[in-house]
């Protein structure tokens, strides 16, 4: 591989990393709340969190930029550039993959038997320390899996990327601008090979997440 | 169900001879204008894809319908092209919204959007132009490629990049953003507007009509209303 090639693959996994870290403790702790609670507005806020998934990326991307954009709402109180920045690109792919997490670590919260949580309760635990000690631990096979396929999303992440990232050679380029920037400038064999990356990429975090969720308990 | 079937295709007019038209992205408003003048007197109709040209030569490469190309640039990578004649001319200039900027050498520090500069026209004559004045190894780092021209004018009336490089036409079209610097004719690149008509063309009578159409008084005269120059 060339350098240009090893640098867009850094930036792809790096990014993408953060992102899918970023996105844990917020993902979790909504996911935990949909799984355990009723409370009002729980359904508008289950509707809202899986609406990255279904909306048009470049939708999302439009909103972010108008959002984060230099005289955005947002935007204008932060002391640094977002938009045309890594930063952008990071954002995108957390709310890209926001809905994938949230998704899978509910449905993990919620095969987790309370019976287990009771009788840790009964035998003094707090909350956070039944959360931590048994929660957790229980759900963390489809809380993992949920992390990889996040991880998988942002690394195809296009649409909402490429307006409000940019698509800046260097510093903005993931792999799949990448991939569009070769296509454009009619280097397919260039093309093909990033593609070939990608396919690796995603074929692993697939494979690994169906066998983690394949393992028995 | 039958007679339901019939009404609807009774309702359908009598279609007309389409010509698909893909367009650099500069040219929009005056084709727009001009197809409205021509679909008047004609009875074809005219379909635009707009972009940035270097993406539509791509296109019309890999097989996509399309009549004639207009194209910002002669430079076009495709081989599907007929008959070609160089039409119209342009200049660049230096758009801000609010940065003190009075000559291309304050670019340097400023976050620049320019069309995507190894592919696209209008960022081409802008890399060409200042590495001409020796100033793009120093422009280069902050450089936002963008789509097409457009976009590189949208970047800066959002307020996101500090200032573009874009055609003198597409400058005259946004109120929000201000002339900096008119490269003067003579020192910018040559710019030159190829229109085609592509082989293989669908309707290649109705692409011939209107490609003519494009190099008659009228539609000149369309152009230069713009903001175009035209090449004699």
């Amino acid at each position: 591989m060339s350098s240009a090639e090893w640098q867009i693959l850094g930036l792809t996994l790096r990014t993408a990393a953060l992102a899918t870290l970023l996105i844990v403790p917020p993902g979790l702790a909504i996911a935990w709340l949909l799984a355990r609670h009723r409370w009002r507005g729980k359904s508008l806020v289950e509707t809202l969190v899986a609406l990255p998934l279904v909306m048009p990326p470049v939708a999302t991307g439009l909103l972010l930029l108008k959002l984060l954009g230099r005289r955005g709402p947002i935007g204008r109180h932060l002391p640094f550039d977002v938009v045309f920045t890594w930063r952008a690109v990071v954002i995108a792919m957390m709310v890209m993959s926001f809905p994938l997490l949230v998704r899978a670590a509910r449905v993990a919260f919620e095969e987790v038997n309370p019976r287990f949580e009771q009788i840790a309760r009964t035998l003094g635990a707090r909350d956070a320390r039944v959360f931590v000690t048994i929660t957790l631990p229980l759900a963390a096979r489809g809380i993992v899996s949920g992390m990889l396929l996040a991880f998988a999303r942002a690394i195809g992440e296009f649409g909402a990327t490429i307006l409000v990232a940019g698509n800046i050679p260097g510093r903005t380029t993931t792999l799949s601008l990448a991939i569009y920037n070769l296509v454009q400038l009619g280097r397919d064999g260039e093309a093909f090979r990033l593609l070939g990356i990608a396919v690796l990429i995603a074929f692993t975090a697939v494979w690994i997440t169906e066998a983690f969720l394949r393992r028995r308990v | 169900m039958r007679s339901i079937l019939v009404v609807l295709l009774l309702a359908l007019p009598v279609r007309a001879t389409e010509v698909r038209v893909f367009a650099a992205a500069s040219l929009t408003e005056a084709l727009e204008e001009i197809a409205q003048e021509y679909e008047r007197a004609s009875s074809d109709r005219v379909v635009f894809n707009f972009g940035a040209s270097s993406t539509l030569a791509r296109q019309i490469e890999e097989g996509a319908p399309a009549d004639l190309l207009l194209s910002a640039d002669e430079r076009v990578r495709t081989t599907r092209l007929v008959e070609k004649k160089s039409v119209l001319s342009n200049t660049l200039v230096i758009v801000v919204r609010d940065k003190p900027v009075k000559h291309p050498h304050d670019l340097v520090g400023l976050k620049l959007a320019l069309a995507e500069p190894s592919t696209v026209p209008a960022g081409i004559y802008a890399r060409e132009y200042l590495q001409k004045l020796g100033l793009w190894e120093r422009v280069k780092p902050n450089v936002i490629p963008t789509d097409n021209v457009r976009a590189a004018l949208a970047a800066v009336e959002s307020g996101n990049v500090d200032a573009a490089i874009v055609y003198r036409t597409d400058a005259r079209i946004s109120k929000e953003v201000r002339v900096a610097y008119a490269v003067p004719r003579a020192e910018g690149p040559r710019i030159a507007y190829l229109f085609a008509v592509v082989r293989d063309a669908e309707e290649p009578r109705a692409a011939r009509r209107f490609f003519a159409y494009l190099q008659s008084k009228p539609a000149l005269d369309l152009f230069r209303k713009h903001g175009f120059d035209v090449l004699r």
